[in-house]
């Protein structure tokens, strides 16, 4: 998958051959080298998780979130480029709140994550503008229920039941597909959640990580918020504990 | 001797009009009178000041009739895109919002004093007034025009919460009788419209069929023909 598109590459205005617009590949890959993000959809709402990097122990905890809150009943998760990311929600904010203000109603996420999109494509038309460097994995609570979406720097969304992107996307997808989402609250999501980011997460690559996560939910009162601390703390234990019984199970453990 | 151009040639449209909504138990009942004037010049007799803005969510209109239309139009053009892109029908709030936005943003243009009304599966039965200004307000029964002002009183002890429809639909017809009674910019026919889950209906009360009050003589007995 990986060929380099010399002399197609230069604009995002440019069609390769083979019909590839290879500047949107490129940024693909600024967020394939970030911090795994991860969405899953339960039966009675949404669990967004992310492995956040840390790359200096200087760093405040709590700092530099990549889960933000876009409105009562919605939140975006963010993978790549911290800055990009920042745009992104930062229109997902205002499209919300303008909708809000001109039909007196709170906007359905898929309409949401439809002028997201439209939002991020349209800086993939001209010269004079990159693509954006991020992926967003939006979640939220409406009247059609609880629904995860993920924008990618294409400009294309689709709805999922289970989303990952950055680095470890291919072991989260595969852990995903095993759960049994319907069946699961997200009381049992964010465990499981919280299990997938400390198994995808390579200690030998990445040195410190913090896990960020947020959800919406009946239980949140069709809120997003973070992840009250207490369960927070229960699913790091559980997700640690299924870490380390991985890791003796696998003989990773130097003995 | 009048000139032969009078005032009312050239006067504006204005709808005099009693306007009402009000909410019953299981929908909403829209009611108004008939008469439009240019000055003291009953334009039309038989105008329909009730206006469909979408198939479940009706407005009635007072005050300037061009203002009115105008605004109803632009309504009805969102609502019909907006209704699209969601991909079900609008609920009344957000009819009655974007009436207000308009209402609100041009008030130094416009002369219109509106009531929202209809029903959705979310709220029900909804009432929001929108009178001169562009505030939004949602009450449980509204009134409108000149002729409200006749009726306060009336209201205030006759109306009572979760009606039936006939008695929802009584007591509109007889507050605009009574208003078209005591004020003389509202006359004509009543027309009423019934909007709940099951649809729409329209109704139409002509001089015979609308309530007496005391010293008023029945119609259909003209001294003139005998």
């Amino acid at each position: 998958m990986s060929s380099i598109g010399t002399g197609y590459d230069l604009s995002v205005t440019t069609f390769s051959p083979d019909g590839r617009v290879f500047q949107i590949e490129y940024a693909n890959k600024a967020i394939d080298n970030s911090g795994t993000v991860v969405g899953i959809k339960c039966k009675d709402g949404v669990v967004l998780g992310v492995e956040k990097l840390i790359p200096s122990k200087m760093l405040l905890e709590g700092s530099n979130r990549r889960i933000h809150a876009v409105h009562k009943h919605a939140g975006m998760a963010v993978a790549g480029l911290a800055a990009d990311g920042r745009q992104i929600v930062g229109r997902a904010r205002s499209e919300a709140s303008q909708y809000l203000s001109f039909y007196g109603e709170d906007i359905p996420i898929k309409e949401l994550c439809d002028r997201v999109a439209h939002y991020v494509h349209l800086c993939t038309l001209y010269w004079w503008l990159r693509p954006f460097g991020s992926a967003a994995i939006l979640g939220g609570y409406d009247r059609d229920g609880p629904q995860l979406y993920m924008i990618e720097p294409s400009g294309v969304a689709y709805r999922y039941f289970g989303a990952a992107v950055g680095k470890g996307r291919q072991a989260a997808k595969t852990a995903i597909e095993k759960l049994k989402l319907l069946e699961m609250t997200c009381r049992e999501g964010i465990i499981a959640v919280a299990k997938i980011i400390y198994e995808v997460h390579d200690e030998a690559k990445d040195k410190a990580f913090e896990l960020e996560l947020s959800w919406v939910c009946d239980e949140s009162n069709k809120q997003h918020q973070r992840v009250p601390a207490d369960l927070l703390e229960e699913a790091k234990v559980a997700a640690k504990a299924a870490k380390d019984a991985l890791d003796e199970d696998e003989g990773m453990d130097a003995d | 001797m009048e000139p032969m151009a009078g005032e009312w040639t050239s006067a504006a449209h204005s709808m005099g009009t009693t306007i009402m909504a009000v909410e019953y138990n299981g929908g909403v009942i829209l009611g108004a009178d008939s008469r439009t004037t240019t000055g003291v010049y009953v334009a039309n007799r038989a105008s329909d000041k009730i206006t469909q803005l979408t198939d479940n969510v009706y407005l009635c209109r007072s005050g300037s009739a061009a203002d009115t239309q105008v605004v109803s139009d632009y309504v009805r053009y969102f609502l019909n895109q907006h209704t699209i892109q969601l991909g079900r029908e609008a609920t009344v709030k957000t009819a009655a919002t974007l009436v207000k936005e308009l209402a609100y943003q041009n008030k130094s243009f416009l002369q219109a004093g509106m009531i929202v009304a209809g029903w959705d599966k979310y709220d029900g039965g909804s009432v929001y007034a929108v009178p001169l200004g562009g505030t939004l307000l949602r009450l449980p029964f509204a009134t409108g025009g000149s002729g409200s002002s006749y009726l306060y009183g009336f209201l205030d002890q006759a109306w009572r919460p979760q009606m039936s429809k006939d008695e929802a639909e009584r007591f509109v017809v007889k507050s605009i009788a009574l208003a078209i009674a005591r004020d003389g910019a509202s006359g004509g026919v009543v027309r009423t419209v019934t909007v709940n889950e099951h649809g729409v209906e329209r109704n139409f009360f002509a001089g015979d069929k609308l309530p007496l009050f005391h010293e008023e003589i029945p119609p259909g007995r003209n001294s003139l023909l005998a």
